[in-house]
């Protein structure tokens, strides 16, 4: 995009459109011809990755609309059928609920980058301030987004981004009521929130020309931070940064369907497969990762409109880095002080990240406070200070001489450096089941799950019996109506025929109607009947269980889970661990004990659990040794019944388990040999330039 | 494409280039595939398609009733004699459509007419008992239906179609 390009088409017809509109001209000159520098590293495939993210988020987006519903009484009903009946609905819905974790990913090491080599810096001001403006529509789309499913957390996420609004002195109260468009976080709420959630990819994706014409008009900032000033210092866009753009795409995306195939639901958080409860807040609110150093540092100021302006000013101040940071040399790389600096400032936005997933007690506070100081100091004292004091290191005449002096002595540091990232990443990541540990119960001991692990499929047995257990004790209480009869016949389920399917539905009386007498009748259950509830309302389930409402267990192995701690969770990301909820399942069904320990005291009509959240649990012991028979010569203990109905369970949460990760295994052979064929296709490509 | 060097290898660098290019090609025509499937009928859809029974006792001879499958509207006439006689005289050959009445009823349960009641012209119900041919007549664009859904005037191409459907007992059919 610098000036009029005298790129002219070959084909006659290109010509044809090329003198009315010169578009091939403009594609040409930005993307091919374009002298990117030849010094770069793989941190600058990360606006590649960017681009190929937000691609990926606006299709799955767009597909996603067609079959999500934007009710308060249907969103998270919606989203349950997309995941179950939808062709590859749950691919489609992994996809874009990780894709957006993986932008968040790619955006923080391209902010970071930016920082560490003075991408900001005169002429780029306005570049840099334009990628703040697509940060920030992105936290806003972001939230929006992680409303739509209308679960527990997102509900009370809603109900407390919006609820910082009120913090605004004398108008705050009527903001947040044009907000919700009612009273409360409502239905008028999710649908506004569906609408701008679908907007504002657009504006991002717009800001993104923007952003991508003010790089292409001040050319790219290299690690050595020199501008180019001959042929010899650039290489042409296209081949050699396209398919190095491309490499680290494919290297990017083994990442992204390691958590789509095998851990869906790593960054997310279990209660957001509760539905959403007005009258309940989970114990712990947790924001999405991606916010969790600007959440804590929210929470370390003990003043509402101050901490309000402070978590926002933590963000806007980014803005302003151009003129913080005056020193001359750009890159890092050539400032020995700044270079130890920025790695204590990562440090610093990973410590507030983990401290905003902890409960904001004891010596979490003051460490958040303190490292909210850290990190207002770094931009307002360090970076201006700095620019004073340091004397940076002689920078190369060009970019060339850069190259040259670096061959020979190839130090790795971007190796080093993702592992460090990664690792911090996902103890930002783990960090938000952590904060969720379960109080007052002890941790349920681990099982031996044969759907645990990248090959794990389930037991037919154990489903079957499970289904039966189900049947004739946990279905007096319990519904289960996402399962419809049909699902027992369906691969990867129970491994019924269709005909075992319908028969076992024909069981089931069905409330049907109106006839056309207008009169509701009772008929036999038909496949593609869902399980009916055993209470006709939540008020009837409350009243006959003593005030608790049995839950729904379609989702129940999704919906439970309990601390892992530091560092487990990181070991879980990867040893596959994500038998949480199946885990506290069985242990909370083996967890009755008659006898209560000294120091408990169990209200009256509550039975005491050792594994529950606090102990007392409406729920009677539900199950006792031979209560139910098995056909196939299974020992009919407690411990088999708890074990074959959480299996049972962990299908009925995800159906197509099975088929996720027997997609993850091909994907993930062809990504490997993709990558494989990428890397070497760059090494040719870039053969003589180096 | 940078074209100088590597003329030593030129076959192996042309190899690799082709291998590349041919599994990006693949990979994303694979991956192109969910986000065409999704748009077909999901799995609760299909399942909510199954057969149906109608119990055909309450319909008088000369009513008929509409029922749904698959969301489309399914017209059961119970036809008088005169309609059956009118259906059966017509010459079969002059049709535009050629099809015989007894192809497009079970035998022996000749007075139930049973026709998806939708225009073969551009989907709009016709009424029935209107027309002249003692059938269904379309609002939209004329199109004008016998007593036996075969289509006898206006611009619609094709008779009514026939549902698959059997007779479970002599008062009750199963569509689908």
């Amino acid at each position: 995009m610098s000036g009029p390009s005298d790129y002219q088409p070959s084909n006659p017809a290109l010509q044809w459109i090329e003198r009315r509109l010169p578009i091939f001209g403009l594609i040409h000159s930005s993307f091919v011809a374009y002298p990117t520098p030849r010094n770069l590293n793989y941190w600058w495939t990360f606006g590649a990755i960017l681009s190929f993210m937000l691609g990926i988020q606006i299709l799955t987006g767009v597909i996603l609309a067609m079959h999500y519903t934007p009710h308060a009484d249907l969103a998270f009903k919606s989203v349950e059928l997309i995941v179950r009946d939808v062709n590859y609905g749950w691919l489609l819905r992994n996809m874009h609920a990780v894709g957006a974790s993986m932008f968040f990913v790619a955006v923080y090491v391209h902010m970071f980058r930016g920082i560490y080599y003075g991408s900001f810096k005169e002429p780029r001001e306005v570049l840099w301030i334009l990628g703040v403006i697509i940060y920030l529509l992105m936290m806003a789309t972001g939230f929006m987004g992680y409303v739509l499913p209308w679960g527990q957390m997102s509900f009370w996420g809603a109900t407390v981004i919006t609820n910082l609004f009120s913090a605004i002195p004398y108008a705050g109260e009527s903001i947040v009521t044009l907000l919700w468009g009612g009273y409360s976080v409502g239905n008028p709420t999710l649908n506004r929130f569906f609408s701008l959630h679908y907007l504002l990819p657009f504006l991002i994706a717009g800001v993104v020309v923007l952003h991508v014409w003010a790089l292409h008009v001040a050319g790219q900032n290299n690690p050595d931070g020199v501008e180019p000033k001959t042929e010899k210092d650039t290489v042409p866009f296209t081949p050699h940064a396209t398919i190095k753009d491309m490499f680290g795409v494919s290297c990017f995306m083994l990442l992204y369907a390691w958590f789509i195939f095998y851990m869906p639901n790593y960054l997310g958080d279990a209660d957001n497969y509760i539905p959403a409860n007005p009258g309940v807040t989970p114990p712990h609110i947790v924001p999405e990762w991606y916010y969790l150093p600007f959440y804590a540092i929210l929470r370390s100021i003990p003043n509402k409109l101050a901490g309000v302006i402070a978590m926002f000013s933590a963000i806007l101040i980014l803005c302003f880095l151009p003129w913080l940071d005056s020193a001359k040399t750009r890159s890092s790389k050539y400032r020995p002080l700044a270079k130890q600096f920025f790695w204590i400032f990562v440090a610093v936005c990973i410590l507030l990240g983990y401290l905003g997933a902890q409960p904001p007690e004891g010596i979490y506070v003051i460490a958040g406070r303190i490292l909210t100081f850290c990190y207002f100091a770094y931009f307002l004292i360090v970076l201006p200070l700095l620019a004073r004091i340091e004397t940076p290191r002689p920078v190369p005449n060009s970019i060339a001489d850069a190259v040259l002096a670096k061959t020979g002595s190839k130090s790795t540091p971007m190796v080093s450096t993702a592992i460090v990232l990664a690792l911090a990443g996902a103890l930002f990541a783990g960090s938000i089941d952590s904060a969720k540990a379960a109080e007052g119960s002890d941790k349920p001991p681990g099982n031996k799950w044969s759907f645990a692990g990248p090959v794990g499929t389930f037991d037919r047995g154990a489903l079957q019996r499970g289904l039966k257990v189900y049947k004739e004790v946990c279905a007096s209480c319990h519904g289960l109506s996402y399962i419809a009869f049909r699902n027992l016949a369906e691969a990867g389920g129970p491994g019924y025929s269709v005909a075992q399917a319908t028969a076992f539905a024909s069981d089931y009386k069905i409330k049907d109607g109106p006839n056309d007498a207008g009169d509701m009748f009772e008929r036999p259950g038909r496949p593609a009947d869902y399980f009916p509830s055993p209470f006709p309302n939540e008020q009837a389930a409350r009243a006959a269980n003593g005030g608790a409402a049995p839950p729904d267990l379609s989702l129940i192995t999704k919906a439970r889970s309990y601390g892992r701690g530091f560092p487990m969770f990181i070991i879980d990301f990867f040893s596959q661990y994500q038998e949480q909820g199946p885990d506290y399942v069985a242990a909370v069904l083996q967890g009755f004990e008659d006898k209560v320990p000294e120091g408990v005291t169990i209200p009256e009509g509550s039975y005491y659990n050792k594994y529950f959240p606090g102990h007392a649990i409406k729920m009677p012991k539900p199950l006792s040794d031979g209560q139910v028979t098995y056909d196939d010569g299974s020992p009919t203990t407690v411990a088999q019944y708890a074990k074959d109905v959480t299996t049972f369970l962990m299908w009925t949460a995800e159906p197509h388990m099975e088929a996720r990760k027997r997609l993850g295994f091909q994907v993930f052979i062809f990504l490997i040999i993709f990558a494989g064929l990428m890397y070497f296709t760059k090494k040719k490509v870039w053969a003589e330039s180096h | 494409m940078t074209t100088a060097s590597s003329a030593d290898h030129p076959t192996r660098r042309d190899f690799l280039f082709v291998a590349t290019g041919a599994a990006a090609a693949v990979g994303g025509a694979a991956a192109l595939w969910p986000f065409i499937s999704q748009m077909n009928p999901d799995a609760a859809t299909i399942a909510a398609g199954a057969p149906i029974e109608v119990d055909l006792s309450p319909v008088a001879e000369g009513q008929d009733i509409k029922v749904f499958w698959r969301g489309k509207p399914i017209y059961i006439s119970h036809r008088t004699k005169k309609q059956i006689d009118e259906a059966r005289a017509v010459n079969v050959a002059s049709l535009p459509d050629p099809q015989a009445d007894d192809a497009r009823v079970k035998s022996g349960h000749e007075q139930w007419l049973v026709v998806i009641g939708i225009c073969t012209h551009l989907g709009c119900i016709p009424i029935a008992h209107e027309g002249n041919y003692d059938g269904f007549f379309c609002p939209c664009h004329g199109s004008q239906y016998d007593s036996s859904g075969r289509i006898r005037q206006g611009p619609a191409p094709a008779n009514l179609p026939v549902p698959p459907y059997q007779f479970v007992s002599d008062t009750k059919i199963q569509i689908g």
